[in-house]
């Protein structure tokens, strides 16, 4: 068995294309990373990165046609999931990756009261349980997700109850098989943040119980210094950049990283002095120029950039990134 | 010897125990229900070339606030005095004219552009209304905003749905400058645009600000790009403000518990700095059924049985005229982290 087989969950060269009217166009170009048993793993970047493309190519739920896997495999312990026949795929899906998004409310049922919506994932998944055990252990799910009086709840619809309560429902219903891994796209997004931090906490807190793995997927660095252990950072479809929380922000290696970082105002920023900007804006899929994506808005670009696609360079055991300019470059960790 | 108080520059907007309650109406009469306690009592001042931040949660009145300042919603009670007229009581047609010199943008640059006219109409809009300039100098003005905001001039001939999110913004902010305004209302002008856009158009907002002067009421959820960009704050909960001072002060020392617990929330870029918590517990109450008392009292951790019964005022903390606190505990000076 090779490293990547073995591994908790391994994406090995990942290449996801939509048709389109342009023709078919690639949102997620080879792509590589793992998560382990216990960690989180934060996935940062814009919109039309490809972030919530390679979430949803691991569960497997691109919308269909348009969406396809083009490449690459997707190891999770020991199997690869894209060769899996359909059946096989609903033993992993639900029971042991699960997925939480960031619009709660569109993503739970609006004619089916929050109880029903958490029994019939166990209804399908526990074929074997009564009804009964399913109503007591809806109601122990929600009291673990810190909704406070369950009993109320589960006879609520979800227009009746609040957002931060509506993604307490959602991370019960993810909760209900006891996955191993829990994708999480974007799951704070749509919160207030005073919301949002009592989602974040929970996340942690369960993750420590369960020893559960969670890909979490956001465009907020703020989110993603408080919750990942290891972080990528994605631009136009690619990965830019990996490296440790701790690196990622103190060391970016990345122009990209870079400028995202110095771009945005902190609670310590002086006022109103200009921040550093990226010019200009990501290019579209369907003009991606040839060699380094990411070379139309860098301030350091050099010749090579326009026609040579860079390689990841490896700065460090944690740390790496795709850049010409670090070729042959180490950075101590 | 007293210090010396530091020049202020002259007062553009104030706003005086503003109102906005909207009824609910339901049932085949439409009959009232109830009524929303949008903007309950709210007064401020905004300075001439100053940028006050209004920051809360979802309803916690925020937008109605800029918006029944501009009377895109008619106030129930209260004032609005910008240039020395009640904008809350003055005609419509005086109204109408006082409008060109206070101008809004808006969060969604997708929303509030029309689609099916060209950049150039857009622009041309605002000078038409106002029956301003002939076509050749209407064109010259509005190549000039084009220029203004980092816009090419041949952007004119196009149609909104050809620029990305970040283009948008800046023709909104095109036509929000047409007529030079002294205020401009901003709701959540960057909340919809990416990181590495967002600081594009806060630079510009900000340099639009040195060069004509002009006043910003800045609206956010956004703690961090309200702070960046205001020079005081004021932070609303539940259609009141519980807390207002100098940006700096809001954030090294925050008075009211609930100004706490926001700032203690906010996710910092910074790993190595794995702060204490002042977790709240529970929801934001509705505002259609405010909880009596402080508004605050269901979430907050320094409760006592007074604020479940007397609602605080809005008063001076510690005798600085520039700060002001709602909490009966705020002399006590407790920290909830």
């Amino acid at each position: 068995m090779t490293q990547a087989e073995n591994s908790f969950l391994s994406i090995r060269n990942l290449v996801t294309a939509f048709d389109t009217e342009q023709g078919s166009l690639r949102a997620v170009e080879d792509i590589s990373f793992s998560v382990e048993r216990g960690r989180t793993l934060g996935i940062v970047g814009e919109s039309g990165c490809g972030k919530s493309v390679t979430a949803l190519s691991i569960i497997r739920l691109l919308p269909r046609p348009a969406g396809r896997i083009e490449g690459g495999k997707i190891w999770f312990q020991g199997t690869d999931i894209l060769t899996l026949p359909p059946e096989r795929l609903n033993e992993i899906r639900g029971n042991r990756i699960s997925m939480i998004f960031q619009e709660p409310l569109t993503s739970l049922n609006p004619v089916q009261r929050i109880g029903a919506q958490i029994g019939e994932v166990m209804g399908i998944h526990f074929p074997r349980m009564t009804k009964e055990a399913i109503g007591n252990a809806s109601l122990e799910l929600m009291e673990k997700v810190g909704i406070p009086d369950p009993k109320r709840c589960v006879a609520a619809y979800p227009h009746q109850i609040s957002g931060g309560m509506r993604q307490r429902v959602m991370i019960a219903i993810a909760l209900a098989c006891k996955p191993d891994l829990l994708i999480a796209d974007e799951p704070t997004t749509a919160l207030d943040v005073t919301i949002q931090a009592q989602i974040l906490e929970l996340m942690k807190d369960l993750q420590k119980k369960t020893g559960m793995a969670i890909l979490f997927i956001t465009h907020d660095l703020g989110v993603i210094a408080e919750v990942a252990d290891q972080v990528i950072v994605m631009y136009a479809g690619k990965i830019v950049e990996e490296a440790s929380v701790e690196t990622l922000f103190k060391n970016p290696a990345h122009p990209y990283t870079q400028g995202l970082l110095s771009s945005i105002p902190r609670l310590d920023s002086p006022r109103k002095a200009p921040l550093t900007i990226i010019p200009g804006m990501v290019p579209s899929l369907s003009d991606m120029p040839a060699g380094c994506r990411f070379q139309n808005r860098c301030p350091v670009k050099i010749e090579c950039c326009k026609t040579i696609p860079p390689q990841m360079t490896a700065l460090s055991e944690t740390h790496s990134a795709v850049c010409h300019l670090l070729t042959g470059r180490k950075i101590s960790p | 010897m007293n210090a010396p108080i530091p020049p202020q520059n002259p007062p553009l907007l104030s706003v005086i125990d503003l109102k906005m309650h909207f009824p609910v109406r339901g049932g085949v009469l439409k009959k009232t229900k109830g009524t929303i306690y949008a903007l309950d009592g709210i007064s401020f001042t905004v300075r001439e070339g100053e940028t006050l931040g209004i920051v809360g949660e979802s309803g916690c009145g925020k937008t109605t606030a800029g918006r029944t300042i501009l009377r895109l919603y008619p106030p129930t009670s209260g004032s609005v005095i910008f240039e020395g007229k009640d904008l809350a009581r003055i005609p419509k047609k005086i109204l109408r004219e006082t409008r060109r010199r206070m101008q809004m943008i808006f969060q969604d640059p997708f929303e509030s552009l029309d689609a099916r006219q060209t950049v150039y109409e857009i622009l041309e809009e605002p000078f038409l209304i106002h029956g301003m300039g002939n076509p050749t100098e209407r064109k010259e003005k509005i190549h000039q905003l084009l220029d203004t905001v980092g816009l090419q001039k041949s952007a004119a001939s196009l149609f909104p749905h050809e620029f990305s999110g970040g283009q948008r913004q800046r023709i909104g902010i095109a036509r929000a400058i047409a007529l030079n305004p002294r205020l401009i209302v901003c709701d959540e002008p960057v909340s919809a645009l990416d990181v590495s856009i967002q600081s594009q158009i806060l630079n510009l907002l900000i340099e639009l600000q040195r060069e004509r002067g002009l006043s910003y009421l800045f609206i956010s959820h956004n703690l961090a790009v309200v702070k960046y960009m205001s020079e005081s704050i004021i932070v609303m909960y539940l259609g009141k403000i519980v807390e207002h001072a100098p940006a700096e002060l809001i954030y090294q020392n925050p008075v009211h518990p609930y100004t706490q617990a926001l700032i203690s929330a906010i996710p910092v870029p910074d790993p190595t700095r794995k702060r204490r918590r002042a977790l709240l517990s529970g929801d934001l109450p509705s505002p259609r059924n405010p909880p009596a008392g402080c508004r605050f009292h269901t979430r907050c951790p320094l409760v006592l049985d007074q604020c479940r019964r007397e609602e605080p005022l809005l008063r001076c903390h510690e005798g600085d005229p520039d700060r002001r606190v709602a909490c009966h505990r705020s002399t006590e000076g407790i920290k909830i982290w």
